[in-house]
């Protein structure tokens, strides 16, 4: 038996078989000793990514149409292009190993491609890196494209937003990972997937571990790999009890938020994407408090349309039935930084070109958001809520930006609904002018995360910081204090969307404060009722 | 060294499917074949897919098509013929 050690980020027992997810090798220009050998990996490379793309065109062609497979044809005919296949033939004998060879070569035509004068043209660079990056992955063994047979334990270095989208979440019984922070976004992840689950592990991550069992056990943050009889006998018991607490927040299903005093609070969920829509629905929130936009940007190579945002958007409207919806606009820059959005390397990302920023100076982008959002109001009930927000001036110029773009829809005869216009108060600018915010939006939603980072000067992503990183920073209870009272003085409602607002220890607290919404990970709902109802406040 | 010249019909210009199934057929082509858009100073190896899309050849480009080897007589009408039936 093996047993480790990490930080929780959420709680429960998880026992299951371990799937190791490895990262992408790093492509380097390692030199190979057998050039015929080389020569002939990359050949079966070829034959496989040729094998590969037939599967992909046929599927393609059965389940979306013949346009998209008419590109994955194309793949095809670029994989026995002789210039593409030469180039790459020839670094090989020079003595580079075939991945590099590939990567480069991929790369130089790719390059010459998007420089053409040829929208057509251009547009077949993402083909022929697509065609590449298949090579490699079959080159470097990354190949064995993830997949689970059986619900398992996912053990990893990190994981990034890309790709947990590709992951079957069905599947996933817990995260082990070795780096991560508490707000990162595998954290973040079992929060809202309500899975136990440790970040920060010391544990050794080799392929060996594939298929061996392990114990997750979120409570203490230890995990077991081939767990001897007792560890597994007690961890049994330990997993029921676990089941029973859960039990016991099932008698809050259904009920209103309301303490005691008949004081009434909206408990919201946090969501990343429609596919979290399921946990909302299980975890009996009464609304959506935060849907974040980034999911509709990740892990692809351009802008989506119009067309796909309202799809997305429309249904989370339209599945949480007349419910609150609150949309958080594009929040990308920082750490969630997106290729083709071709964003220039920043020294310091956290204060950099982010968030509104980005939508107030490129209009284009948030032009075809706002208006994917403003059509998505007809299916129910709509908030847009605006990240980063710094001045008066900002809400100002958002909002006369909303303003043409309703009038623009209605010219067009689209059918709206009424959507309310707020703006998260992130930083220490918007937290300490919010009396004079309040008079510009609907609402205020408290993001604790970057809130607590900005204000305490603290790198969220640091690990060397934890331990001057306090969530309950005396700073940051006065400006939530100043946050609901300066929202309250103009009239408008105020929540919390940070983790913060799931901290059962400080229920009580923003009870007093006032605030009219919590809005939590969407496991989290039950266990907040549970503390409003039974609040003494 | 047989050639001819053609102008090009179809909206896309010389794009990715059918040039890869001139590309194919060319294959099993002796002779060697370029085209070229002598308007653009462009030139290219026809049996070279790549190459030839990056021309970027549009519609109403006229393109020369030259064919030089043992079967060029043949060579040269089939290419013709396929010009006209897909550019």
């Amino acid at each position: 038996m093996i047993k480790g050690n990490g930080r929780p980020v959420y709680e429960g027992v998880a026992i299951g078989r371990i799937y190791v997810l490895s990262k992408e090798h790093e492509i380097t220009n390692t030199k190979c000793s057998d050039i015929e050998k080389e020569l002939e990996r990359f050949h079966q490379a070829q034959e496989k990514a040729k094998e590969e793309l037939g599967v992909l065109y046929d599927k393609t062609l059965r389940e979306i149409g013949e346009e998209q497979a008419a590109i994955i044809e194309v793949q095809s005919l670029f994989l026995e292009d002789l210039d593409y296949i030469e180039g790459i033939e020839d670094m090989i004998k020079s003595g580079s190993d075939a991945a590099f060879s590939v990567h480069e070569i991929g790369d130089a035509q790719a390059t010459a491609f998007a420089s053409l004068d040829d929208e057509y043209m251009k547009a077949r660079a993402t083909d022929i890196r697509d065609i590449s990056d298949r090579l490699i992955r079959i080159l470097t063994g990354a190949d064995q494209s993830f997949r689970m047979d059986e619900p398992g334990i996912i053990v990893s270095e990190d994981l990034t937003p890309s790709e947990t989208v590709s992951l079957d979440k069905d599947k996933i019984l817990a995260f082990v990972i070795r780096q991560g922070s508490s707000n990162s976004h595998t954290a973040i992840l079992a929060r809202v997937m309500n899975i136990p689950s440790l970040i920060r592990t010391d544990i050794d991550i080799d392929s060996a571990l594939n298929g061996r069992t392990m114990i997750v056990d979120g409570f203490e943050g230890n995990y077991y790999i081939d767990p001897d009889d007792e560890t597994m006998a007690q961890m049994l018991e330990k997993k029921k009890s676990a089941g029973e607490y859960k039990a016991e927040l099932e008698k809050f299903r259904g009920f209103e938020s309301v303490t005691k005093k008949g004081q009434h609070v909206s408990l919201f969920a946090n969501i990343g994407s429609p596919d979290d829509l399921k946990y909302v629905i299980s975890g009996d929130a009464e609304g959506i408090g935060l849907l974040r936009s980034e999911f509709l940007y990740l892990g692809r190579d351009d802008f989506p349309t119009e067309d796909e945002l309202f799809e997305a958007y429309r249904k989370v409207v339209e599945t949480m039935g007349g419910k609150k919806v609150v949309i958080r606009t594009l929040d990308i820059g920082a750490d969630k930084k997106v290729d083709y959005f071709n964003l220039a390397a920043e020294e310091n990302p956290a204060l950099g070109y982010r968030g509104i920023r980005i939508c107030l100076t490129q209009r284009d982008i948030f032009r075809t958001q706002l208006r994917a959002i403003y059509r998505s109001s007809a299916y129910g009930k709509v908030a847009i809520m605006f990240p980063m927000i710094i001045s008066v001036s900002e809400v100002r110029a958002i909002k006369e930006f909303c303003a043409e773009i309703v009038k623009e829809l209605e010219g067009e005869g689209v059918c709206l609904n009424p959507v309310e216009l707020g703006i998260m108060i992130e930083t220490p600018a918007a937290a300490l002018i919010s009396d004079l915010l309040a008079k510009e939006v609907d609402f205020f939603s408290v993001g604790t995360n970057d809130l607590t980072q900005y204000t305490l000067a603290i790198d969220r992503q640091n690990e060397k910081l934890d331990s001057f990183y306090d969530p309950h920073h005396e700073a940051i209870m006065r400006f939530l204090a100043l946050i609901a009272s300066n929202a309250h003085k103009e009239g408008i409602w105020a929540g919390i969307c940070g983790e913060l607002a799931g901290d059962l220890s400080l229920t009580d607290e923003f009870l007093k404060m006032g605030y009219d919404e919590l809005s939590v990970a969407p496991s989290r709902v039950l266990a907040l009722r549970k503390n409003v109802i039974e609040s003494e406040v | 060294m047989k050639s001819f010249d053609y102008v090009i019909k179809d909206e896309l210009g010389i794009h990715a499917r059918p040039a890869g199934i001139l590309v194919k057929k060319l294959a099993a082509v002796k002779s060697s074949v370029t085209i070229a858009v002598k308007a653009k100073d462009k030139s290219a190896d026809a049996k070279r897919l790549m190459a030839v899309m990056k021309m970027a050849v549009k519609q109403g480009d006229t393109v020369t098509v030259t064919v030089e080897g043992e079967d060029e007589d043949a060579a040269v009408a089939e290419i013709e013929q396929f010009f006209k039936e897909n550019f």
